[in-house]
């Protein structure tokens, strides 16, 4: 315990403290949530009912673009790097991330770049108006002049993951307490270092596709641009190189939070803990081969199709791996439901779902009618909402008893989980079907016969909003206090974490625990 | 087995929702499930996507239901003591190969699909779709006949001051007609940015690509109108460029290309007229609601910082050789600013501009004839 933190605003400002560096995250990427879904919710509320009138189609696009930089950029990722800064340093034993300085910097571009981007809604033309795949040449020559500011901004962010990725994989590979060898570490820390690993891989795509933007606009290129010789095919190929690992960046250590917290409530081991690991494995080598999925209607050869279609396919093997280990983990243990053990019972049953959308989405001759209607914003929004969300979720009211050293309020998180469990349900199942029965997304009125499950969705949208307001409302209270936690918090929860006392200490750890 | 199924579940899905339905003319409503549409492609599609559904559903239940199971029986509050079993490879393996198994089965008739969808040879006829902001143009390739297909559902109807018609959003001023029977096939590509033309009722979506030319095809069995939407995010009208298809009997068909024809010839004939400045500015208003009010506003305003106002601008109210230059030729600056000498023809372009210097409080008091259109162009 060499020195406490520094008073006031330096604390934070200064902080290479891996727990104030993970706090900051957590409550960043909630404000960007929140952002992002007011967002949401202007797009539902325009949804409503036939007809324009709350926004005009120009608006419109620049929210369910907004919507979506905001909520995968700034909403989910910094949430799970946050998780990651408290968790992995006391999960693995070790005093700290391995480069601290650099972690306070990887945060703290964070508000710039966003301030950044927010700012485009005020200037001329308007915010990036071209949905959050940004296709060229729908981004490049008919974009508005503030899509050089959101390019700088997703530079930016760019520059913060890879730090983060840098920064975790240093501090897994180097700073493990002695005897905590690779296959004894928790399965967050494990899915954490293989996405680690994908962003440092992916993320200077995403930099090098947006600069080809750059270039085309600014500088006379046409990498984009047909009638200069380039290819518009070309940006979707390079976009999703970056952006179907992207999504597994978004789930991977969702995984690692649920392989956590079902044992701890089944009272009962992770049924397979090295199958788990090789799983996750897998997917993140199968990411890497599946890009074109997403432009099974670009015009590819046959055989560009067929391989595509195949290789997405297999990714239902490992994932179904991952979903039997959690059943089998939950059959014939002890089971109990508190919070987080809701959120993820929800999880594995929501994300499974998503995932049969995600395999009938793999079938190229089916995808030419799911392509590009609500039925896919039905599929990502069921992985990625009790998917990612859901399971940051979990995370947080698993551990914010070890952070804060109080009991959240049971029961108010108990109407958090049932308003957003059926609030997300009213809202992304409806979807389903408005898309098979023909509506194309981001589009900002549509026809007749798709009104009233458009109008279900919208009341569903602002359910699950209010439900997050409990959620604010129950972790504010118990940062202020509440009933205090036990060091173990839990009945018998596995990992180091639960050596240290609650609350954690500003410093854990500046010895290395002895790990069995 | 399957079809038994299916049919259960429409059944389900139309008697449910059939007690709030409240019967719409025209309009499905509360449609859950994929069209079967009108062509072998499009039953063949539904087909794989109704077995993979099914597929998805048994294990589902299998899952779920073990999950359910033992969430009721296997609780704390019951009182029921953990077992401890964990890691089992052959447990593992054997939920890995089955489903590796169920995917083959899935892959193969979707493999032999997708190779029916790719066969585009052999077409009895060849039809050029090109996506603009915010429209489509057909060539039918080899006939002299060639128009573009704008909404036409009125602005009233979107800005909710008159009640919607059954077909609002989805219909055009002129649809693509085409034979039953034949087939079809399509060359897609786009003027501007990327744009997907989509029938469902024919399984029909490519992606219509500048600088490429993608192909597809069909053959529709009923006579009928089917109608669909753009399906990739094209900009600000993207939600209303819809797609009709009128699909005839052969004789119809013939004969409707032969009116097509003679119709463009006696367009041609009228660049020869000379009209009167009223004429030209109602045409121009059609023109103009059509064509321009997308971006410019149906009162000439523009929309700040993305498309510049009509109403007192510089090239309306300037030299005339400005104004024909900018709306045949295209902006150099702003290529959402087409090159309309080619998708209007003399006599609407010379209405649009006379109609563009005398409204919104514009007063040039000029009449643009089409003669002075083809000298423009001629001297290019």
């Amino acid at each position: 315990m060499a020195h406490g933190p520094q008073p006031g605003f330096k604390r934070w400002l200064y902080t290479t403290n891996h727990k104030d560096i993970g706090s900051m995250y957590l409550w960043f990427s909630f404000a960007m949530f929140l952002l992002g879904g007011c967002m949401a919710l202007v797009i539902r509320a325009e949804l409503f009912e036939p007809g324009l009138q709350i926004v005009q189609p120009e608006f419109f696009n620049q929210m369910t673009t907004m919507h979506g930089l905001i909520m995968v950029f700034g909403a989910v990722m910094p949430a799970f790097v946050g998780l990651a800064n408290w968790m992995i340093p006391m999960m693995i034993g070790a005093p700290d991330m391995a480069l601290p300085r650099m972690n306070n910097w990887s945060f703290w571009i964070l508000p710039f770049a966003f301030t950044m981007l927010a700012s485009t809604l005020f200037m001329e033309g308007g915010a990036p108006n071209f949905g959050w795949t940004f296709y060229a040449p729908l981004s490049t020559e008919y974009a508005p002049p503030s899509v050089t500011f959101f390019i700088f901004s997703i530079h930016i962010m760019g520059a913060s993951s890879i730090m983060g990725a840098i920064n975790i994989i240093a501090t897994i590979l180097n700073m493990r307490a002695p005897g905590m060898t690779l296959m004894k570490m928790p399965l967050f820390v494990w899915t954490w270092l293989i996405t680690a690993y994908l962003l440092i891989a992916v993320m200077p795509v995403l930099a090098g596709v947006v600069t080809m933007m750059l270039m085309d606009i600014h500088f006379g290129t046409s990498f984009f641009s047909a009638a200069g010789g380039g290819d518009p095919v070309l940006f979707q190929h390079v976009f999703w190189f970056f952006g179907h690992p992207e999504v597994y960046i978004m789930i991977l250590p969702a995984f690692g939070i649920v392989s956590a917290i079902i044992p701890t409530f089944a009272r009962k081991p992770l049924f397979g803990y090295s199958s788990m690991v090789y799983a996750t494995a897998s997917i993140a080598f199968l990411s890497f081969i599946v890009w074109a999925h997403h432009m099974f209607t670009v015009g590819m050869p046959i055989a560009g199709e067929l391989f595509f279609m195949y290789a997405t396919m297999l990714i239902a093997v490992p994932t179904g791996v991952k979903v039997f280990n959690w059943v089998s983990t939950m059959f014939r243990g002890s089971m109990s439901f508190e919070t987080p053990m809701l959120f993820s019972v929800a999880f594995v049953i929501l994300f499974t779902i998503g995932g049969f959308s995600g395999l009938m989405l793999a079938i190229a001759p089916a995808d030419f009618q799911y392509h590009d209607t609500y039925f896919v914003v039905a599929h990502f929004h069921y992985v990625l909402v009790p998917g990612a969300i859901f399971s940051i979720t979990a995370g947080v009211y698993y551990w914010l008893p070890k952070w804060t050293g109080n009991m959240y309020n049971e029961t108010m998180g108990k109407v958090h989980f049932w308003l957003a469990f059926i609030g997300l349900n009213l809202t992304f199942f409806p979807m389903h079907f408005v898309g098979l029965a023909g509506m194309p997304r981001r589009i900002p009125d549509y026809a007749l016969q798709f009104a009233d499950f458009n109008q279900i969705a919208s009341m569903g949208a602002f359910l699950f909003g209010a439900a997050q307001l409990v959620f604010l409302f129950n972790v504010i209270r118990t940062v202020q206090g509440g009933r205090k936690a036990t060091d173990k918090v839990w009945e018998n929860p596995e990992g180091l974490e639960w050596t240290v006392p609650s609350p954690a200490p500003y410093h854990t750890f500046s010895t290395p625990p002895a790990v069995r | 087995m399957l079809r038994g199924f299916n049919r259960l579940f429409a059944l389900l899905a139309t008697s449910v929702p059939a007690h709030f339905a409240l019967a719409e003319e025209g309009a499905e409503r509360w449609g859950v499930n994929m069209t079967q549409g009108v062509t072998e492609v499009s039953r063949t599609t539904y087909d794989l996507h109704m077995l993979i559904f099914w597929i998805c559903v048994v294990i589902g239940v299998l899952v779920f239901g073990v999950m359910f199971y033992s969430m009721w029986r296997h609780r704390k509050s019951k009182g029921y003591r953990a077992s401890q079993f964990h890691e089992s490879t052959a447990v593992e393996l054997v939920w890995t190969i089955i489903p590796t198994l169920i995917l083959v089965a899935m892959a193969v008739p979707a493999t032999k699909t997708l190779y029916d969808i790719y066969d585009t040879g052999e077409a009895d006829l060849d039809i050029m779709i090109t996506g603009y902001q915010w429209k489509w143009k057909y060539d039918y390739l080899g006939a002299d006949v060639s128009f573009f297909s704008n909404l036409s559902t009125p602005r009233a109807q979107i800005d909710n001051q008159l009640p919607k018609g059954p077909d609002y959003l989805l219909e055009v001023d002129e649809p693509l007609v085409v034979p039953v029977g034949k087939k079809i096939r399509f060359l897609m590509t786009a003027n501007d940015v990327i744009h997907a033309w989509w029938v469902p009722e024919l399984a029909v979506k490519r992606d219509a690509i500048p600088g490429f030319i993608n192909e597809a095809w069909t053959r529709i069995e009923e006579p009928g109108i089917y109608r669909g939407q753009c399906a990739e995010l094209c900009g600000k009208d993207h939600g209303f460029m819809p797609i009709v298809v009128k699909a005839v009997p052969e004789a119809e068909y013939t004969a409707w290309l032969g009116e097509r024809a003679e119709a463009a010839a006696k367009a041609r004939e009228l660049t020869e007229k000379t009209f009167t400045f009223d004429e030209l500015y109602a045409q121009g208003e059609k023109v103009y609601n059509r064509t321009c009010a997308a971006c410019h506003q149906p009162n000439g305003q523009g929309v700040p910082g993305a498309f510049p106002a009509i109403a007192g601008s510089k090239i309306a109210t300037g030299p005339l050789e400005g104004h024909l230059n900018m709306v045949i030729n295209g902006s150099q600056k702003n290529p959402a600013m087409q090159a309309f000498g080619e998708q209007l023809s003399e006599v609407d372009l010379a209405a649009v501009i006379t109609y563009q210097r005398n409204a919104f409080g514009n007063d040039m008091g000029d009449t643009v004839q089409p003669i002075d259109i083809l000298n423009f162009k001629n001297k290019q």
